[in-house]
């Protein structure tokens, strides 16, 4: 597997840079020519990866979060959303369906639309350390409809 | 954004743009001060102006309907549009029977 295109975006945790995330990862995958619904998933799955962050990983404080994105040689986008916030204790349970820790009307669902978007999902943290999402998604020049 | 009508004990609110955790919470005010102030029958969601949408718009969803639910009405999920049925599906919100 070769790496044949790659980018480094680092932003404030405030949560109006939500979209700025989304379409910046968005627009840089526009190369590969995805279909409307491999670009939606993306922006989908970034957008959850992002509010986490600026959510649970900097609750009261703004952070910085990093975001590496890097395509291979066979459509493969490999997505890194890394923060150096405070961590997750029990990555199991958060990555359960409707579980949240937030009162702010979250639905739970982050990992799980994570998970449901792209093609791989994997979670390190460490307590006051930080987190790291890591997602990959592979085009296949189709649409979903013909896959 | 969002701009809202209230007809024949309806309130209808239409929805525009993107909806993330970042624009999420002023819908959510301005939808919730609506339907306390005028108690509908129904509210209805109009998703035919929204763009994209993530697990911010299924809590805003939910929200809504424990919200209307409690001055007695109904929450009804009109005109979702082909790009936000998978996390609309994803969601298991259908099991409500909101949507129409």
């Amino acid at each position: 597997m070769k790496i044949v295109n790659e980018m480094n975006l680092n932003f404030e945790s405030r949560s109006y840079n939500e979209s700025f995330a989304r379409s910046a990862v968005s627009a840089f995958v526009l190369c590969l020519d995805p279909t409307i619904a491999e670009l939606s998933d993306i922006k989908t799955a970034v957008s959850e990866a992002v509010t986490n962050c600026i959510v649970h990983a900097y609750p009261d404080t703004i952070g910085t979060i990093y975001i590496n994105v890097r395509i291979t040689d066979q459509n493969r986008i490999i997505i890194k959303i890394r923060d150096k916030g405070v961590g997750i204790e029990n990555i199991k349970q958060a990555m359960e369906p409707l579980y949240t820790t937030s009162s702010d009307e979250r639905a739970g669902l982050g990992f799980a639309v994570m998970q449901s978007f792209t093609d791989k999902v994997k979670v390190r943290s460490k307590v006051g350390a930080g987190t790291t999402v890591t997602m990959e998604k592979i085009l296949y020049r189709t649409s979903y409809d013909k896959r | 954004m969002v701009e809202t009508k209230f007809s024949d004990d309806v309130l209808t609110a239409k929805l525009y743009g993107e909806i993330d955790h970042h624009k999420a919470p002023s819908i959510r005010q301005k939808i919730d001060g609506q339907t306390e102030s005028l108690r509908p029958k129904e509210l209805h969601l109009d998703f035919s102006g929204v763009s994209f949408m993530d697990s911010s718009g299924i809590g805003l969803i939910m929200g809504r309907y424990r919200q209307v639910s409690l001055v007695g009405g109904k929450l009804k999920v009109i005109n979702v549009p082909k790009n936000l049925q998978k996390i609309i599906s994803l969601s298991g919100i259908d099991s409500l029977g909101v949507l129409k």
